[in-house]
């Protein structure tokens, strides 16, 4: 159809490619330390975890070559079908899934098992885009709301009910895209409203942050009524219903807290404010991560150093705290080093997708910056102890084949997309 | 374009804050940086060095050791195993078992701790074979104390397993290692030991062992315990236990030139092989509950007896030092001497001079009651005030080491008791006191306590003519002579050595002059100078005492002898204080009739007697 078909490679970007091999690369170094025992042989040794991450890089890169080869109209022409495909293959777990861990996240395929909801990310990020793309779509606009939020719904909720609710945080982020694309920031504002609320009273209790709350409140009000902007006598029931809300708020988030929320959930919270220090039982991966991390000093201890890496202290340590290798092993300057250069990453997407002209390209491309922003800061944060264990990987470090192809395709649909950008279409 | 901004700024701001938690985690708080020691991925070994032997002064291998293994148990580590089989293999009861395991979880589940200590070699054979089907628990090999000549158990001590008491203020020792308790093993354990090895291992979250940690650049290698020998002479010291059978009471002999312990002897004794392996504690508790006997009490350190009529030769030198008299003063003794006027105030004497003048050398060798009461009457009128003369006699005795701790290096001592102004001013707050309320001082009956080797001690310094050497049982530490300032600087007493001729003159003629009380212990060939001695004791029968130095020039041992209850000096303490001068000096003794009389002899009648009489005491009360 057109010149470039002669040349796939012609209009990528190449930076971020770079990214891709740079962050692949560090990432399997780490699943090599963390997975490497003294009886394991060679590299490619498929017995070993490290050695199925190779073999899973290689089948990416012919995912990334087919990817690569694909007009970028097939994307967009086809991602109604990739969105219901992927709810079906996600309904489908319910019956025909493994569970693993408690949650029923896996089509076990004999020779390998497949998560879906790794899949299901990029299909609703071309969903999002491709609805979005109609020339009429009003973020404003009510229905239109509530559409792209069915989009988002219905994979979280699916997911939620495996359940992994880590995975389906996912789907909410992309409603920051959404503001980007004109969602009032109101949902937002009452967004992070509602989370401060929320930990304030966790860590408050119901009485104090209510009374802490109306307080400021009251003064906001004594201000408002000193400027003359503000007129008590026509707002008066603004106000009542301002406080009557919060107030609900408040009960309700202390009642589901207490009451509605199992053991698990709440141990999960109070770990991270500090509330409790169970270091044996629920907070003993945060624990023994945070140990390693900082055992790791401000060089680290060098690479198949890390005894506690070596002696496999911390769970999970190729998966879901395979940071917890790199604080270790490579210290306060390693660990900053990933951190900076995953910053980079996220924002060189940002920076592809504000150059798109269409907004079909620019919508999923903030899609995936939002995705791989939200993995990256949930997962440090939940290996550093800033945030609730959350079991979602770390992009392209993580060990497992079904994440790593997933974020693969997420990243060079993008870059199709991008090296498209010029033609009109 | 805003909305891109706060994308970015958003982005950075999470950048920066995980960077700021990482710096605070990874350099600056410190509980995330454990030690390797409590490091939960290391496994801590220690590798036991043996301990050192101990020798004698001539050489002999007093201390040598045995094998011994001990079972150690990670209480994290164990599966569940065949219980009474483990019990069975072990000679134990299921319910020791439950006993010891909580004891060690409670200790720590993941420090290995002693869960059976000592196994006989037999036993250990026998359970290596099964060790592997107990997972958790593993054979430490250390090894035992063994005793060949039998000899000395209160001058070596024992060892045993540290308190917690202990374990808490000593970082070096965990729980089940052992310690010396007592004696030499006490004193010296920090040569005996050496240094255990400790080698840190490498272990993954299942506790598996995976190899050494850091490929070994902590760990270190063990360091054998160093050798000692002490100035004991284990013949003698064997010798005066045997010659000490039957009887009760403590014998200290130190060489005068040096202020070495030759023999250290408290009886009666017991095996030192009783308290090793693991029938120790059984024993223990044995030998700690015979109270009549008390072999666990050493008495040549421990026991405070009235020194008797050897203090007269401190008096008589004070005397002369003060010159209150001279050798030539005269005394006269009319069956003994009256110090008041109510018919009690009367000290009874058998010296049998029967009003005969005596001077100094007869006072001594017939050790006339009247004659030390006239002087010790004078040293203290000396002065205006009784007082300031008590005073002035008190610090003479005092400069002998006597009422005071000698700053050995023996693990245990009590002070005595030499009675000062103070001490009379507060037993008569409103009476006048004076030379006759205390002259039992002249005597040394009365307040004072001195202890066997507090006398041996100040008989060496009459040997030495006014000085001594600290006393002190180590000679050698890994074969390197060891120069310690207060065993080597001489102390001098504050009589001058110009007074001393005379005393060793009438010691001398204690045993040499027809009439010296000790002149059945004259021994052919050695002259010997001693003192006898007769301590009233309020239990029961006298105690028998003698002190004895030779040769009289240039001598070779100073001794002191305390017979508990043997009647007079010459009965029991001359004997055997002469036998081992003997036996010291000339390596065997020309009185075998003297010798069986010693060994054959018993006072087992007169200690059975006492403590009936102590008993129908307390009935009647």
């Amino acid at each position: 159809m057109r010149k470039r078909q002669n040349n796939i490679f012609a209009g990528i970007d190449w930076i971020l490619v770079l990214f891709f091999i740079v962050l692949i690369f560090l990432g399997w170094i780490n699943i090599y330390a963390a997975s490497v025992t003294n009886t394991s042989g060679e590299i490619l040794d498929f017995s070993t975890r490290y050695g199925k991450q190779i073999q899973w890089i290689g089948l990416s890169l012919v995912l990334i070559i087919i990817i690569i080869s694909i007009d970028a109209k097939f994307y967009e022409r086809f991602s109604g079908v990739f969105y219901i495909a992927s709810m079906l293959s996600l309904a489908g777990l319910f019956v025909f899934g493994t569970s693993v861990n408690g949650a029923t996240s896996w089509y076990n395929l004999g020779f390998s098992s497949i998560q879906p909801s790794e899949f299901s990310k990029v299909a609703t990020a071309l969903a999002l885009a491709n609805f979005l793309n109609e020339p009429n779509r009003d973020l404003s606009n009510f229905k239109t709301q509530l559409s792209t939020f069915l989009i988002l719904l219905i994979p979280a909720v699916l997911i939620t009910l495996q359940p992994d609710a880590g995975s389906a945080l996912i789907y909410f982020s992309l409603i920051f895209v959404l503001y980007r694309e004109g969602l009032p920031a109101y949902y937002l504002i009452i967004g992070f409203l509602a989370i401060f609320l929320f930990l304030i009273t966790l860590t408050l209790g119901f009485k104090s942050s209510i009374i802490i709350i109306f307080s400021l409140i009251t003064l906001l009000i004594v201000y408002l009524l000193n400027t003359k902007k503000f007129h008590l006598n026509r707002e008066w029931p603004k106000v009542l219903i301002l406080y009557a809300v919060i107030g609900f708020f408040l009960f309700s988030v202390d009642y589901v807290f207490n009451n509605i929320f199992e053991q698990r959930h709440r141990d999960r919270f109070s770990i991270v404010l500090g509330e409790n220090s169970d270091t044996k039982g629920i907070g003993y991966n945060t624990n023994q991560s945070m140990i390693t991390i900082g055992s790791g000093g401000l060089t680290g201890k060098g690479f198949l150093e890390g005894d506690r890496t070596q002696g496999s202290f911390v769970p999970e340590q190729d998966t879901d705290y395979i940071f917890s290798t790199v604080g270790e092993e490579w210290g306060f300057i390693g660990s900053s080093a990933v951190i900076i250069i995953f910053i980079a990453f996220i924002l060189r997407i940002i920076r592809v997708a504000e150059r798109q002209k269409s907004k079909f390209s620019r919508v999923f491309g903030y899609s995936i910056a939002t995705i791989f922003f939200f993995h990256f800061m949930i997962n440090i944060g939940m290996v550093i102890g800033l945030l609730p264990t959350i079991g979602i990987p770390l992009p392209f470090f993580s060990y497992g084949g079904s994440s790593l192809w997933g974020f693969t395709i997420l990243l060079f649909i993008f870059i199709r997309l991008d090296a498209d950008r010029t033609y009109e279409w | 374009m805003e909305k891109k901004h706060l994308a970015y700024f958003s982005i950075l701001l999470v950048g920066l804050l995980l960077i700021i938690r990482l710096f605070y985690i990874q350099i600056i708080d410190t509980k995330y940086k454990p030690s390797p020691l409590n490091n939960s991925a290391i496994a801590v070994k220690y590798d036991y060095p043996e301990r050192g032997f101990i020798y004698d002064r001539n050489g002999v291998l007093i201390v040598a050791n045995q094998p011994s293994y001990d079972i150690m148990i990670v209480p994290r580590d164990v599966k569940p195993l065949d219980t009474l089989e483990f019990c069975r293999l072990l000679k134990i009861s299921k319910k020791d078992f439950l006993k010891k395991y909580k004891k060690s979880r409670i200790y720590s589940p993941r420090i290995p701790s002693v869960f059976l200590a000592q196994l006989s070699k037999n036993d250990y054979a026998y359970l290596q074979e099964k060790m592997y089907k107990y997972k958790g628990f593993f054979i430490q090999k250390r090894t035992l104390r063994q005793y060949p000549l039998k000899s000395a158990a209160n001058v070596l001590g024992y060892i045993g397993e540290v308190n917690n008491a202990l374990l808490s203020k000593n970082s070096y020792y965990q729980q089940g290692e052992l310690i010396g308790i007592n004696g030499v093993e006490k004193q010296y354990e920090e040569a005996l030991r050496g240094v255990k090895g400790v080698k840190f291992i490498q272990r993954n979250r299942f506790n598996k062992e995976i190899g050494p940690y850091k490929g070994g650049v902590y760990d270190t290698l063990a360091t054998v315990g160093k050798d000692v020998t002490i100035t004991l002479d284990i013949k003698l010291q064997k010798y005066a236990e045997d010659l000490m059978a039957n009887k009760r009471g403590g014998i200290v002999a130190i060489e005068p030139s040096t202020g070495e312990i030759l023999s250290l002897v408290s009886s009666p004794t017991y095996d030192p092989n009783l308290l090793v392996g693991r029938e120790r504690s059984k024993n223990y508790t044995r030998l700690f509950l015979d109270k009549d006997n008390n072999p666990l009490y050493d008495r040549s350190l421990l026991a405070q007896y009235p020194p008797g009529s050897p203090f007269k030769i401190i008096n008589a030198l004070i005397a002369l030092q003060e010159q209150v008299i001279t050798t030539e003063t005269p005394f006269y003794c009319h069956g003994g001497f009256r110090y008041g006027r109510s018919s009690k105030a009367f000290m009874k004497c058998h010296c049998g001079t029967h009003g005969a003048p005596v001077k100094l050398d007869k006072g001594i060798y017939k050790s006339c009651n009247s004659y030390f009461a006239n002087t010790y009457k004078k040293i203290i009128e000396k002065y205006p005030t009784s007082s300031e003369g008590m005073k002035v006699w008190s610090d003479h005795v005092k400069s002998f080491g006597l009422g005071n701790f000698l700053n050995n290096d023996l693990s245990t001592g009590v002070k005595g008791i030499v009675p000062d102004e103070n001490l009379y001013n507060r037993f008569y707050p409103n009476f006048k006191w004076g030379a006759s309320t205390t002259i039992s001082n002249a005597i040394g009956q009365g307040e004072i306590l001195t202890t066997p080797i507090q006398l041996a001690n100040m008989t060496a310094i009459v040997a030495n003519k006014g000085l001594y050497y600290t006393p002190h049982i180590i000679k050698k530490i890994d074969n390197k002579p060891i120069k310690i300032d207060k065993f080597t600087t001489p102390k001098r007493t504050t009589i001058d050595s110009k007074y001393f001729p005379p005393i060793i003159e009438g010691m001398f003629h204690v045993i040499e002059n027809p009439g010296g009380t000790a002149r059945w212990s004259r021994v052919e060939g050695i002259e010997i100078c001693g003192k006898t001695g007769t301590a009233e004791n309020s239990h029961g029968q006298d105690h028998s005492i003698f002190v004895a130095f030779a040769p009289k020039d240039n001598p070779k041992i100073a001794i002191a002898v305390f017979v508990e209850n043997g009647y007079w000096g010459s009965r029991w303490a001359g004997p055997i204080a002469t036998l081992m001068i003997e036996k010291y000096l000339n390596g065997q003794t020309n009185r075998p009739r003297e010798e069986k009389r010693m060994y054959e002899g018993s006072l087992q009648d007169e200690y059975d007697k006492q403590l009936l009489k102590i008993a129908l005491e307390k009935e009647t009360k």
